[in-house]
């Protein structure tokens, strides 16, 4: 081989660089190396606004057990609370404790740890913003391996809240050692995974939890480094810096998944788009709610838009959520859609106007969905001017009931229960709700309560159908998350859209 | 002198309480409640009455203010929201780490810009020269954080010598005493350790100086173009000293000053402009930092981090006015 000597200079300059900086490789993997998309801003699971962002659970998950956990097809699993059950007349639960299990400092974890931990979310004064339901127990008590407590006032999916928000085990005596600083500083739970170093904003280090309950994962040793910015992940994989990574743009995925040494998993998750429909101005017609219905297009949006990788849904359950119902549709009509408008006066030649909110770039293609909508709306006499908002805004302009007459939003309900999807979204007192019709109020308010799991599975069905049948809110899709890795590496993507490391094993 | 340094301290304590009070109302004023975004599903009136009263939001903002202002001047910037933690910890904590990249900006900078000029001087009324002006003005027409963009394409993915994300790989075993990580790892002769910091550093601090490079390049090459007419230039030249002489010893002292002066002013321009920088680059900031608090809506720690930047910004003025004042006697008694 003739070598010149540039080529020679620019052999030797690249040897040179990466015996200093290293070299990326996709090689065996001895640690796994994870670009996450968001920064972990707080290491207690239980309180403060950390505690009701879904998209922190997956650190949580790592390190913390969930009183119950969840598997990765959402369904309920045996952890640290093994079985559990509520006395005849609903008034009050027991919980049996996994025995055999220890902290991470290796103090064993006992029914003790269970009734403080429960104890401690349910005192309004700890800070916890899911305590409307953990202060709905009173009398906590335990006994060996059991737990139990007494419930005045019964709540059907308290069992389920245990997997989801803010519901972890933390560690009594640890906690009361060091305190809500000491522990901020040095977190132990009773995970799969156990923190070795934490840089806030920058990443975190954990290494394998060998006693772990459930087994000890295969990788020992993760770093999730905090990647925000998308470009940025599909950079860290694609040179080999980062070993998995998620939310990526829909054509990087395509791109890179095709690449040598790169896989690709793209999975639903328990996220849906929806277009919130605030019952004021133009919107108390039923005939323009029900048009804008019919008048979108969602599996070509989701072909056009999200190349391929979203669901269609017509109600807020997806197909994972215990109260999907397959025969609630809404399909796409452009014409039924004219008609519905000409009832009330509107065409073309003379549109409803009214005013939809969106966010832009807060989800993959949120911003482009609207934009089409719009233009799909416009062929049928519907007017619709965009308004960008920040996420922030949404919140307060939705707790204030001050939404525009449609605002895009994506809601989150990884326990798949229909009261922490439609309940919340559609239920007029909920700070989240901006539907303030009395026919749907009525027909939630007693499902809240109802202790029949069957017969109150079967009153969200109704509910959504009559929900779907007045159009009082669009549900868009369900959404497909992308996750890229190393193909050393073999991802089991979870439902809840959290990425666990303890899922993960070498291909 | 020392009555110049006692104003220009008032003036700067007035611009900061005037800073205070604007960002103060104006991130009251915008939309966006950061209670709004921290109810769960099913929260109630009271839940939101509850949480007000606990971060204080229920008082008027004037109320809110006069507490804030209270705390302040006893050193406590208020508890961020989001972090839980003391806002004056957090925002001192990630100072270091932006100054340093601000500063390896900053010298490759002047290096980058220094050379181009000299260059451009050098082989003036030459293709060279033209190929200078060409180049300086599209790494100022390119903003930093494309130019972040096209070396994570180039040196991140296609040739990946240096590392995309972060400001120091987490696998190092290390424990830092301060945060100023790059300082502290020269100091202990920890080589290894400065080499893995450049090789994080290196393609945010490039994007940030590129276009600064071309700022210098532009305003040293005209000093030098100015200077290089003058007299004692032209004195030198018939001594019989070479043009890389004349250029480096006799024109070059005298044409750098008015350079010395604006680097000083942009590299506040250059701290700004870490925010977008550092967050593409997963880079542990102040200007990161700012990205998240602003997108949770944390008022204190908002505040905190707005008044640090202006802090920066007018002791860095005050200090290139000061040394102005050293550099120019003349103006000593002005």
């Amino acid at each position: 081989m003739k070598l010149s000597r540039r080529g020679m200079l620019r052999s030797t300059g690249a040897a040179i660089t990466l015996a200093t900086f290293g070299t990326p490789t996709f090689a065996a993997i001895d640690e796994l190396v994870i670009a996450y998309n968001v920064t972990l801003p707080s290491w207690n699971p239980t309180v403060g606004l950390s505690a009701v962002n879904p998209t922190l659970q997956g650190y949580y998950q790592s390190v913390f057990d969930n009183f119950i956990p969840q598997n990765p097809d959402l369904t309920f699993g045996s952890g640290i609370i093994t079985d559990y059950g509520w006395n005849e007349d609903n008034s009050a639960i027991w919980m049996d404790v996994r025995e055999g299990v220890t902290w991470h400092n290796g103090d064993p974890l006992t029914a003790e740890d269970i009734a403080w931990s429960l104890a401690r979310v349910a005192d309004p004064d700890t800070g916890s913003p899911i305590q409307f339901i953990w202060g709905k127990i009173t009398n906590i008590q335990h006994d060996g391996n059991r737990v139990t407590a007494d419930m005045p006032e019964f709540e059907p999916t308290f069992f389920k809240w245990m997997s989801f928000l803010t519901g972890y085990v933390l560690p009594k005596k640890y906690y009361e050692e060091v305190g809500a600083e000491g522990f901020e500083a040095a977190p132990i739970g009773s995970g799969p995974y156990m923190v070795e170093k934490f840089e806030r904003n920058a990443f975190v280090r954990l290494k394998a939890n060998q006693n772990y309950w459930g087994g000890a994962p295969e990788f020992k040793t993760v770093t999730i480094k905090f990647v925000t910015d998308a470009a940025s992940r599909v950079a860290e994989v694609e040179s080999g810096n980062s070993h998995v990574t998620l939310e990526v743009p829909y054509e990087e995925f395509d791109r890179l998944k095709a690449k040598d040494g790169i896989e690709g998993t793209a999975s639903p998750i328990s996220d849906i788009g929806m277009i919130f429909l605030n019952d004021i101005d133009v919107m108390t017609d039923p005939n323009v709610r029900k048009a804008a219905a019919h008048a979108i297009d969602k599996q070509t949006i989701i072909d056009r838009l999200l190349s391929g990788y979203g669901i269609a849904i017509d109600t807020l359950q997806t197909p994972d959520y215990v109260a999907f119902d397959p025969s609630i549709e809404v399909p796409y009509d452009p014409e039924l859609a004219k008609s519905l408008l000409a009832e009330s006066g509107y065409g073309p030649d003379n549109p409803v106007k009214f005013k939809i909110q969106s966010t832009r770039g807060f989800k993959p293609k949120d911003f482009e969905m609207i934009q089409a909508i719009v233009g799909l709306w416009r062929r049928v006499g519907i007017e619709a001017e965009i308004e960008v908002y920040e996420i922030a805004k949404h919140f307060e302009l939705r707790a204030a009931d001050q939404l525009a007459p449609a605002a895009f939003y994506n809601w989150g309900n990884s326990v798949g229960d229909p009261s922490t999807s439609t309940g919340f979204a559609m239920f007029g007192p909920s700070p989240h709700s901006v539907w303030d019709g009395e026919d749907t109020f009525n027909k939630i308010l007693p499902l809240w309560a109802e202790a029949d799991e069957s017969k109150r599975i079967e009153g969200w069905k109704a509910v959504d159908r009559h929900i779907a049948e007045n159009a009082e809110v669009i549900p868009l899709l369900q959404y497909v998350q992308p996750i890229l890795h190393a193909t050393g590496v073999r991802v089991t993507p979870h439902r809840s859209g959290a990425l666990l490391p303890h899922l993960m094993t070498r291909a | 002198m020392l009555r110049k340094i006692f104003t220009r301290l008032l003036t700067t304590a007035i611009t900061l309480f005037g800073v205070a009070v604007i960002v103060f109302v104006v991130i009251r004023v915008v939309p966006g409640n950061p209670i709004a975004m921290m109810l769960p599903p099913g929260a109630t009136e009271a839940d939101i009455a509850r949480l007000q009263a606990l971060y204080g939001f229920d008082k008027s903002i004037f109320q809110q203010f006069l507490i804030w202002v209270q705390g302040v001047l006893q050193g406590d910037f208020g508890t961020s929201i989001s972090l839980r933690q003391p806002v004056a910890g957090l925002v001192l904590g990630r100072l270091p780490a932006t100054l340093e990249l601000a500063t390896v900006a900053l010298v490759i900078a002047l290096v980058m810009g220094a050379t181009m000029a000299l260059v451009g001087t050098r082989y003036r009324n030459t293709k060279t020269e033209a190929a200078v002006d060409v180049t300086s003005g599209m790494a100022l027409s390119i903003p930093d954080f494309l130019w972040g963009l096209v070396l994570i394409l180039l040196f991140g993915v296609l040739w990946p010598v240096f590392k995309i994300s972060g400001r120091i790989s987490p696998s190092l075993d290390i424990d830092f005493a301060t945060n100023f990580f790059l300082i502290e790892a020269l100091l202990r002769g920890r080589l290894d350790v400065v080499s893995n910091i450049l090789s994080h550093s290196f393609m945010p601090a490039l994007a940030l100086a590129i276009p600064f490079a071309a700022i210098i390049a532009q305003l040293l090459k005209q000093s030098l173009k100015e200077t290089m007419h003058l007299d004692y230039v032209t004195l030198a030249r018939t001594k019989g000293y070479g043009e890389n002489h004349v250029i480096l010893k006799e024109a070059l002292p005298n044409a750098v000053l008015p350079t010395l002066t604006l680097v000083g002013v942009q590299f506040t321009f250059l701290i700004g402009g870490t925010v977008i920088v550092e967050r593409l680059f997963s880079y542990e900031g102040l200007g990161n930092m700012a990205i998240d608090a602003v997108i949770n809506r944390d008022l204190p720690l908002i505040q905190g981090i707005v008044i640090l930047f202006a802090l920066i910004f007018t002791l860095i003025n005050l200090a290139v006015d000061m040394l102005y004042v050293v550099l120019n006697p003349r103006l000593r008694h002005a």
